[in-house]
């Protein structure tokens, strides 16, 4: 590491109201070189980004780039200075062409403003064909594949002849041979000289792409180290910051009888194309499976809150219907939904409204006026079942962390007393010690006899919380293993069958 | 046939169905039009007479200009409801700064009568000041743009009660205009006969305008960068746009559409109050989403805007030739928009 540094980060710390994001976390980066970023979730890597980029001003620390010490205020500066990134979630003008997206914020001009589309094709598919890209540059965005429009945003990064160009998380939406494919490009980028950034939770692709790893936890810099002097066990422990061994509780639950029965699930509008399963009582199944598998799909599907298109579902020996999520939570289901800050919760609103929303019918008095009363003793209860740190039933949700809200959703579900809980990636963005919580919270709600089914992207997290689980694959159940005895190998080989 | 090729044909049948029936409820505002145009004129021939088409023509384009403006503003996920008093306001100044020298009241005696050129230089910096002005709180402050022109509005209205008070108009309403302002606007002699009918020169700077704007939304940084933000505002940012400069320029854009209206309203209807251009807004509105200008943001075309404006005027014309009664025209109006704004939201919507 003898050559001068590309870019260099010293220090950076950024402050939200109650979080702190980021504590003096360090990043170098040489030319010509592919610099992998890891973390957990909320371990501060996007902040991080975004702090570089100028879509967040940094509290304090310093940015140095080729030797002079830079502060973007805007993303337009830190473009026009050579830096380019592909953001995590899809930034783009669905309704406008690939072309008109591609060169947003610069088109190029004849006569000062006059945009020239024919210069915009040529150069469009210049960068293209460079890099073997095969999207049609008029294309209306909205109609492409999510993958599709993952490449566009690539060679967008690209086209920018940027020095450094950070890909945060950009291969969740890709297939193998896309990824393969964005790899030549990284590999062909990295021969030009520029430093790359590249932030993934996948530790093979860390391991074949990466020179220098850069490890984050809880918005603090861990260590970087070459990447051939690193092992994914390694990696785990630096990120993880204790042993794997203690990332899940012990399971103490025991599956009973079979309560649930779902026979060839559809979906009409959705990718999901059957699926089939059944969950026992006191049992926590996972469903595991690649982004777009249809994870997500079956729990919606299942909950009413997605149209199905045929199947049955059987709920004690007798059929159910579940064609509204109402309907749903009357023969006693639950779903915590994905997007917790989209469709969990009701961020404005306080902790007691955000318990009792869905139960409202249980406090009416004489049917029409809601009992105070009982309602701050349910969110009480919910409070101290739940561990919930808050300051009061009065505070906003939105200013817990992202745990605590988890976990008052998880306390609302109960009180609708479930038998059936439907959790869609319930620790998404919560970090590792609450993680540890919710696990444990779940194999709770199992050992009191609740019938759990769990998607989430993380296996080591299926692996160790979940009895059984079924993998995804192309919208159909592609095989069923027993978590205790399964390995990563053998889920991902299972959710590549119907790809 | 096997089962499963069965269900293939079965599928391609119904796609080829279903996409006939999309093609036609995504032309449906189109194809209503043009019958309720082909029965009026089978019914009245007088429709077709050039009287009538002129008249149809005119009342399109006295109503354009404000929704080229507000377009913008929507295509921004916004709206902008002080259309109708910057309307009024620029039509009123217009109209004071251009009467007669021998009106018995003039409201400015001292002026003369100012060179047109620079009396529409005024009306439209005054019309695209307001704009901005909306703009600038939109952009630095994320208001809505609804809470925003809401205010606006009212500030006008008052702006406009105390500019008619002022000189020596004393509140009445601004006329005796000025032979040569008429004559620009309306025509006299016209540039353009249909037949033996005049048509009006307005129409003429309908078209331009028209063309104007088709050019700036679609052949300019600034037009991509409005269609880019009303689709997605924080894409538009990380590629570097300018998100507040461009949305202060587009409500500025719309601004001087007003002006531009209350240049041509001020001679079109010649005797100006505090009341000209009130709720002309709402008509824009209306023929903004009639034309496929949808609020879902980032998506119109002048092309529809235009065929909006059409739509509206259509009513008002076709409607007494029918002998229908003219207190239905509102309901019309509302079931076309109710109608209007499904069928757009129909493309939009994305099933679960």
């Amino acid at each position: 590491m003898d050559q001068p540094a590309l870019l260099e980060m010293r220090g950076i710390s950024k402050e939200f109201p109650g979080v702190k994001a980021l504590d003096g976390v360090n990043l170098t980066v040489r030319p010509g070189t592919v610099h992998a970023l890891m973390g957990e979730n909320g371990a501060g890597k996007s902040t991080l980004m975004k702090c570089l980029f100028g879509i967040y001003r940094r509290d304090a620390g310093t940015v140095t780039l080729d030797g002079k010490e830079v502060e973007f205020k805007s993303s337009k500066e830190a473009l026009e200075n050579g830096v380019a990134m592909v953001h995590q979630e899809l930034n783009q003008a669905l309704t406008r062409t690939v072309k008109d997206n591609l060169w947003l914020g610069r088109y190029p001009k004849v006569g000062g403003f006059i945009v020239s589309e024919r210069i915009m094709d040529q150069r469009t598919r210049e960068i293209f064909e460079e890099l073997e890209v095969t999207v049609d540059p008029n294309a209306i965005m909205s109609k492409l594949p999510v993958s599709q429009r993952q490449m566009v945003e690539i060679a967008k990064a690209v086209s920018y002849n940027a020095k450094v160009i950070v890909f945060d998380e950009p291969t969740s939406s890709l297939t193998e041979t896309e990824v393969e494919h964005l790899f030549r490009i990284i590999n062909m980028l990295r021969d030009k000289g520029c430093g790359i950034i590249y932030i993934s939770h996948k530790m093979e692709e860390i391991l074949r792409i990466s020179d220098d790893v850069t490890i984050m936890r809880d918005g603090t810099w861990v260590a970087t180290r070459p990447a051939k002097e690193l092992t994914m066990d390694e990696i785990i422990r630096l990120m993880v910051g204790r042993e794997l061994t203690n990332r899940f509780p012990p399971k103490t639950n025991q599956p009973g009888e079979v309560i649930l029965d779902v026979q060839h699930m559809a979906g009409r509008y959705t990718r999901l194309k059957d699926a089939t399963f059944q969950l026992k009582k006191g049992e926590i199944l996972g469903i595991a499976g690649l982004d777009g598998s249809g994870r997500t799909e079956v729990l919606e599907n299942l909950f009413g809150a997605m149209t199905r298109e045929g199947g049955t579902i059987t709920l004690h020996g007798k059929a159910i219907q579940n064609r509204t999520p109402k309907e749903a939570i009357k023969n006693g289901f639950a779903l915590l939904t994905e997007e917790r800050r989209a469709t969990g919760i009701f961020g404005i609103r306080d902790i007691k409204e955000n318990t009792v929303i869905s139960n409202l019918k249980g406090y009416l008095l004489g049917g029409v006026v809601l009992s105070d009363k009982k309602m701050r003793e349910d969110t009480d209860w919910s409070i101290q079942a739940m561990h919930i740190k808050t300051p009061s039933q009065k505070t906003q949700i939105r200013s817990l962390s992202g745990g605590n809200q988890q976990k008052v959703i998880i306390g609302r579900w109960l009180l609708t007393k479930p038998e059936i809980l439907l959790l869609d990636e319930p620790t998404r963005g919560i970090d590792v010690g609450a993680k540890y919580e919710i696990y444990q919270l779940i194999i709770d709600l199992a050992n009191e006899g609740k019938g759990v089914v769990m998607v989430s992207s993380e296996m080591p997290e299926l692996l160790g919380v979940c009895d059984r689980i079924i993998v995804m694959s192309g919208g159909q159940v592609a095989g069923e293993v027993n978590a205790a005895s399964t390995s990563q190998e053998e889920i991902l080989t299972l959710a590549a069958k119907y790809v | 046939m096997s089962n499963e090729s069965k269900k293939l044909a079965e599928k391609a049948q119904g796609l080829t169905a279903q996409k006939v029936g999309d093609t036609l409820l995504n032309n449906a505002l189109i194809i209503i039009m043009l019958v309720v145009a082909v029965y009026v004129a089978i019914t009245q021939p007088s429709f077709l007479s050039p009287t009538s088409l002129v008249n149809l023509l005119s009342l399109t384009a006295a109503y354009l200009p404000v929704a080229l403006g507000i377009a913008g503003c929507i295509v921004l996920t916004g709206t902008d409801l002080s259309a109708g008093r910057a309307v009024g306001i620029t039509a009123c100044v217009s109209a004071s700064l251009l009467q007669s020298t021998t009106a018995a009241n003039k409201m400015w005696p001292n002026i003369g009568t100012l060179p047109i050129p620079l009396v529409i230089l005024i009306v439209v910096a005054i019309g695209a000041a307001i704009g901005a002005f909306n703009g600038f709180f939109v952009a630095k402050f994320k208001l809505h743009p609804f809470i925003v022109t809401l205010a606006t509005q009212l500030i006008l209205y008052t702006i406009l009660l105390l500019y008619v008070q002022m000189g020596n108009n004393g509140g009445m309403a601004i006329s005796a205009l000025d032979e040569g302002y008429r004559n620009f606007v309306v025509g006299n002699p016209p540039l353009l006969t249909f037949g033996s009918v005049k048509i009006p020169n307005y129409v003429i700077y309908a078209l331009l305008l028209t063309a104007l704007m088709w050019f700036v939304w679609n052949k300019t940084t600034f037009g991509k960068n409005m269609f880019a933000l009303g689709a997605n505002e924080e894409a538009a940012r990380v590629s570097g746009v300018n998100v507040f400069a461009t949305t202060i320029a587009v409500f500025a854009l719309a601004g001087a559409m007003y002006g531009w209206a209350g240049f041509v309203e001020s001679a079109r209807i010649a005797a100006n109050t505090a009341n000209t251009g009130v709720n002309y807004e709402l008509d824009a509105i209306a023929a903004c989403v009639i034309g496929g200008v949808s609020f879902v943001g980032g998506i119109g075309k002048i092309s529809g805007i235009v065929i909006g404006v059409i739509m509206l005027r259509l009513i008002f014309v076709a409607l007494p030739l029918v002998g229908m009664d003219q207190n239905l025209q509102y309901a019309l109006k509302g079931g076309i928009i109710l109608f209007a704004c499904a069928l757009d939201m129909r493309k939009y919507l994305v099933k679960k």
